[in-house]
């Protein structure tokens, strides 16, 4: 077999996808660039000329840009904490022999099945509804003022509906993962007296490392864009404007495309460090 | 020519070519989800049967709704050939020619039979631009056994003063029923339109006549204490995320003694099928201070064509049907008087059985007392009652919601949201070159 | 793999993940109890669980303002549309970055998934006006189109973790025989791929239903999927809870019985290369 025929046919087959992939993102990302340096304001009459670097200075130096940062940071970072450290629960647990194993399993991955914007819908008007809302009936029923959970702990309320939303796919992998531990090292170490706490730490986490990563990169990508979620509860009050969500207003709302143009290309560049961070510290994980 | 040209060529003539074929004689419209267009829904058969022509419905949520429309718009997507926009829109949009002008309506449709704020609200240079399905205003929705209870009496006209009295005396927090139920949720459309509208008694502009932003100033920092001190003492909880649904939603459980709202809202309340105290509402115009101006506001929602559609005849067909005074009618003989769209045309409030309606003659008396042209006690540069018609209004005042809205969950003082107030419509408008 | 353990341990495991398992499905339970009861008793203080007049009401009324079976069509059609097409532009690019790997494989593949980084907000007016040029605004060919390139990262990525633990001796054998390429993809690849690649189109499908802001945002009446039909439903006036519900349970339905019948494959599939 030749192998440089091999090879280039091998080359060949990854063109479509590449070529794709590459239009996908050169196309719009040009388009982007192009308008983040023109005052483009579509209810003004469109293009309305040259803009040099303000849309730049002006997307930064406004104040709702470093909250939105940090807002964006504390979204992604919660929910990653509490579906790593909750998907690892799960995952032990449903590694265990049980009653009904399949069943719980189907419980377990059902909220990945349904669509962020109805998730919200659902999580704002019929359990964090402070009047008519399941959580307010439960907190009156032990005496409890209720809690006015989109507008007094708005970031946490979103942290824990998109948790709800990105568990099951935490535990899935983890559970994959789990499926895998060497059974035989773990009673070994049993037998050698060690602590359950100690096999958790010493054999089942690390052998996780792996599954962990790839939970937090997958995540990460789409955690960063969540939309719908906060478009449904809060519309970005009460500090809850991701920096999505700040392009979002910017385009949409004040109708100025060259401002929110230079806040994608500000977004590209944040997802790109959060990515190359996520790679150093984890990355060498992925490689066997 | 290059093949991707060819390609996308091809691609666009035969999706044309399909699109053309299948929408014969077919409009599209876009509309927001509210009970009047959802009726106008159900009779659409209707106007088929009468006229041939079939009808596409594109019916979603308010803030959905306007980003589809406004991207649709400023694009020329021609995805519509209809879209249903408010008073804030059409003389933006008519102004940059996006709209096509409904000069040339018939003689039947009897166009001067609109109501004239509603009229001069919807056109640019006094050319009509869309025609309004429903008019409103706002005023007190109150109850009238919780007042009697509390031992006070409703004027037609109450001060500010007076409805912050009856607001305490009607609450009993233990028994979940509040004095006064606002718009909290943050949105140009949601909370700004009631504190904007509140601040006009409270003799406060957003602007100067130099188009200087005014939140710096003693009025809005009289209008925003006496909002969340009133609703803090008399306010349901998480009042920071109630908009005109949830609020709605709570006056029909009981659950609220005033409620400031739409006029459109009065005949969902006093509907047995879905209020619980139908039977005990009574309305007022909407509070003053005594500085000639009330706390209401002016809106329509309505129906435009955008320029380009290849479905302008049938479009104005449809606009004719729907806007009408047969549409009225029809609803009236199916569903009752009460349930027909209401504030747009002068000759229903003067049809003696609308007349018999309870909230007819409040509706008509606030719509009148509201003047786009002359909205606050000093003189501003804008037009708008309760927004300002300029194309960066929606986006600032967005972002002022939220900050109210903060400061009315008590993250914030009332003092600081003002400032913050100040600094992002300053800053907004610096950059579109005011 | 059957591991001893006391029945007492086994019950308090059964308890506590029946428990966690349960708590974690009631909002969908809810939902769909809620969608069974009459507006007034969706609000009802205290909360009604099973004790109410089920009533189909709530799905006639939606269904009579909605034609539900055209979303739910156009739903299906993308979704299924550009999971097929992404696969097919897949599996030939995961093949070779798995069996011919170069330097630059873990480079392409890591810039693949930064293109998932774009927010798609700030994209929107470029991609409008681009489907304008092309006349694909609310074609169902356009929505396949876009959701293939969205999770096509995805899927490339996924295949390659798969074909990447077929061990290279089968195919040295394989070419030993004298398989060709095309027999080699074709009779010793694919057969011990298609467990991969099945959870890959699962996973994918599950993606494409989901996505809520480009199937919003480009179409109108003609390719609207279920993504439309709930925006309908999301802030109506007056009393909503038990609508919302039938319309949400409605939206969710087709694609949670789907996972519920294929959720080994998905247990077993969804690995991402996890599994050393």
């Amino acid at each position: 077999m030749a192998t440089r025929h091999f090879r280039s046919t091998a080359r060949l087959m990854m063109a479509p996808a590449v070529i794709l992939l590459l239009g996908w993102m050169l196309v719009p990302l040009t388009m982007t660039l192009w308008f983040s340096f023109r005052r483009y304001l579509p209810l003004r009459g469109g293009d309305l000329g040259w803009a040099g670097f303000d849309n730049y200075v002006r997307f930064v130096t406004s104040g709702a840009f470093w909250p939105s940062v940090q807002t964006t940071l504390i979204i992604v970072g919660g929910v990653l904490v509490i579906t790593v450290a909750l998907g690892v629960v799960l995952a032990l647990l449903l590694d265990q022999p049980i009653w009904g194993q399949g069943a719980v399993r189907i419980l377990v991955i059902a909220p990945f099945f349904v669509m962020p914007t109805v998730s919200a819908l659902v999580w704002k008007n019929m359990f964090m509804d402070p009047v008519n809302g399941l959580f307010a009936h439960l907190w009156r029923f032990f005496g409890a003022e209720p809690v006015a959970w989109l507008s007094d702990v708005p970031l946490a309320s979103i942290v824990v509906i998109v948790s709800w939303q990105w568990l099951p796919f935490a535990t899935l992998i983890l559970l994959t993962a789990v499926q895998s531990l060497d059974r035989e090292q773990l009673e070994a170490a049993e037998m050698d007296g060690a602590s359950p706490l100690a096999r958790f730490g010493f054999i089942v986490l690390p052998h996780l490392s792996r599954a962990i990563t790839i939970v937090v990169l997958i995540q990460t990508i789409f955690l960063l864009s969540i939309f719908a979620e906060i478009f449904v509860t809060t519309g970005g009050a009460f500090g809850t404007r991701t920096l999505t969500y700040l392009i979002y207003q910017r385009v949409l709302e004040s109708q100025n495309v060259g401002l929110g143009s230079a806040g994608g290309v500000y977004a590209i560049i944040l997802a790109n460090i959060v990515a190359i961070f996520l790679m150093r510290i984890v990355g060498k994980n992925l490689d066997r | 020519m290059s093949m991707q040209r060819v390609l996308g060529a091809t691609t666009a003539l035969t999706l044309c070519a399909t699109a053309v074929f299948a929408q014969e004689n077919t409009i599209t419209i876009a509309t927001v989800n509210n009970g009047d267009m959802i009726r106008m829904q159900g009779y659409t058969d209707r106007f088929t049967a009468e006229t041939g022509i079939g009808v596409e419905w594109v019916t979603l949520e308010e803030n959905v709704l306007r980003q589809r429309v406004t991207t649709d718009i400023t694009t020329s997507g021609g995805q519509f050939d209809i879209m249903t926009i408010g008073m804030y829109e059409t003389p933006i949009w008519g102004a940059n020619d996006w709209l096509v002008p409904l000069d040339d309506l018939s003689a039947e449709y009897d166009v001067d039979d609109i109501l004239p704020a509603m009229a001069g609200g919807l056109s640019h240079d006094g050319t009509l631009y869309a025609a309004p399905f429903y008019g409103e205003s706002s005023m007190i929705m109150y109850r009238t056994d919780l007042m009697a209870a509390a031992g006070l009496e409703m004027p037609e006209s109450p001060t500010w003063a007076f409805v912050r009295e009856a607001a305490i005396a009607m609450t009993d927090r233990d028994n979940e029923i509040y004095g006064i139920c606002l718009r909290g949720k943050a949105g140009w459309g949601e909370n700004m339109a009631f504190l904007t509208a509140m601040s006009n008694a409270f003799g406060a502009r957003w602007f100067d006549e130099d188009w200087t932003p005014q939140f710096d100033g003693e009025a809005w920092a009289n209008t925003l204490n006496f909002y969340i001190d009133l609703m803090n003492e008399a306010g349901p909880r998480g009042a920071s995320s109630n908009g005109f649904n949830e609020n709605l939603s709570l006056f029909q459980q009981g659950k609220c003694g005033m409620w400031i709202d739409a006029t459109v809202a009065a005949s969902f309340v006093t509907n047995p099928d879905d209020s619980t105290v139908a039977d005990s509402v009574g309305f007022a115009l909407a509070p003053n201070t005594g500085l000639g101006r009330n706390s209401n506001w002016l809106w329509a929602w309505a129906l435009a064509i955008p320029a380009g559609t290849d479905q302008e005849a049938e479009a104005k067909q449809f606009i004719e049907w729907a806007t009408s005074g047969a549409y009225i009618e029809l609803v009236a003989e199916n569903e009752g008087w009460a349930n027909v769209p209401p504030g747009a045309r002068s000759s229903l409030y003067e049809t003696p059985e609308y007349q018999a309606v309870p909230f007819a003659a409040m509706t008509l008396q606030s719509i009148l007392s509201a003047d786009p042209l002359n909205p606050t006690v000093d003189p501003v540069p804008y037009v708008g009652v309760q927004f300002a018609a300029i194309p960066e209004f929606a986006g600032i005042a967005t972002q002022v919601g939220q900050e109210f809205s903060a400061a009315l969950a008590g993250q914030q003082s009332a003092e600081e949201a003002l400032a913050k107030a100040q600094a992002i419509t300053s800053e907004e408008m610096e950059a579109a070159g005011y | 793999m059957a591991r001893a353990v006391t029945p007492r341990r086994k019950a308090l495991n059964t308890a506590l993940a029946w428990a966690i398992g349960l708590l974690i499905f009631f909002p969908i339970l809810w939902t769909i109890l809620t969608s069974f009861k009459t507006e007034a008793e969706a609000i009802a203080s205290p909360p009604l669980f099973l004790n109410f007049d089920w009533t189909l009401e709530n799905y006639a009324v939606v269904q009579e303002r909605s034609d539900y079976m055209k979303f739910l069509l156009n739903s299906v059609i993308i979704a299924g549309g550009s999971t097929l097409l992404g696969i097919i532009v897949a599996v030939p690019a995961a093949w070779s970055m798995a069996f011919v790997p170069s330097r630059r494989t873990r480079d392409i593949l890591l810039w693949m998934l930064s293109t998932k980084m774009l927010p798609a907000v700030g994209v929107l007016y470029p991609i409008y006006l681009l489907f304008i040029r092309l006349g694909l605004l609310d074609s169902r060919a356009g929505l396949v189109v876009v959701l293939m390139l969205i999770n096509l990262p995805i899927i490339v990525w996924m295949l390659y973790t798969y074909f990447r633990e077929i061990p290279g001796e089968i195919l040295e054998a394989a070419r030993m025989d004298g398989a060709g390429l095309r027999e080699e993809i074709l009779y010793v690849l694919t057969p011990m791929a298609v467990p991969g690649i099945a959870s890959t189109i699962l996973l994918n499908f599950i993606l494409a239903w989901n996505e809520a802001f480009w199937t919003l945002n480009l179409t109108a009446a003609d390719a609207a999927p279920l993504t439309a039909f709930i925006a309908s439903y999301s802030s109506p006036e007056g009393l909503f809870y038990a609508k919302l519900s039938a319309a949400s349970t409605m939206a969710i339905a087709p694609i949670l019985i789907l996972g519920w019948f294929s959720q080994k494959q998905l247990v077993r599939g969804l690995t991402f290369g996890a599994v050393k």
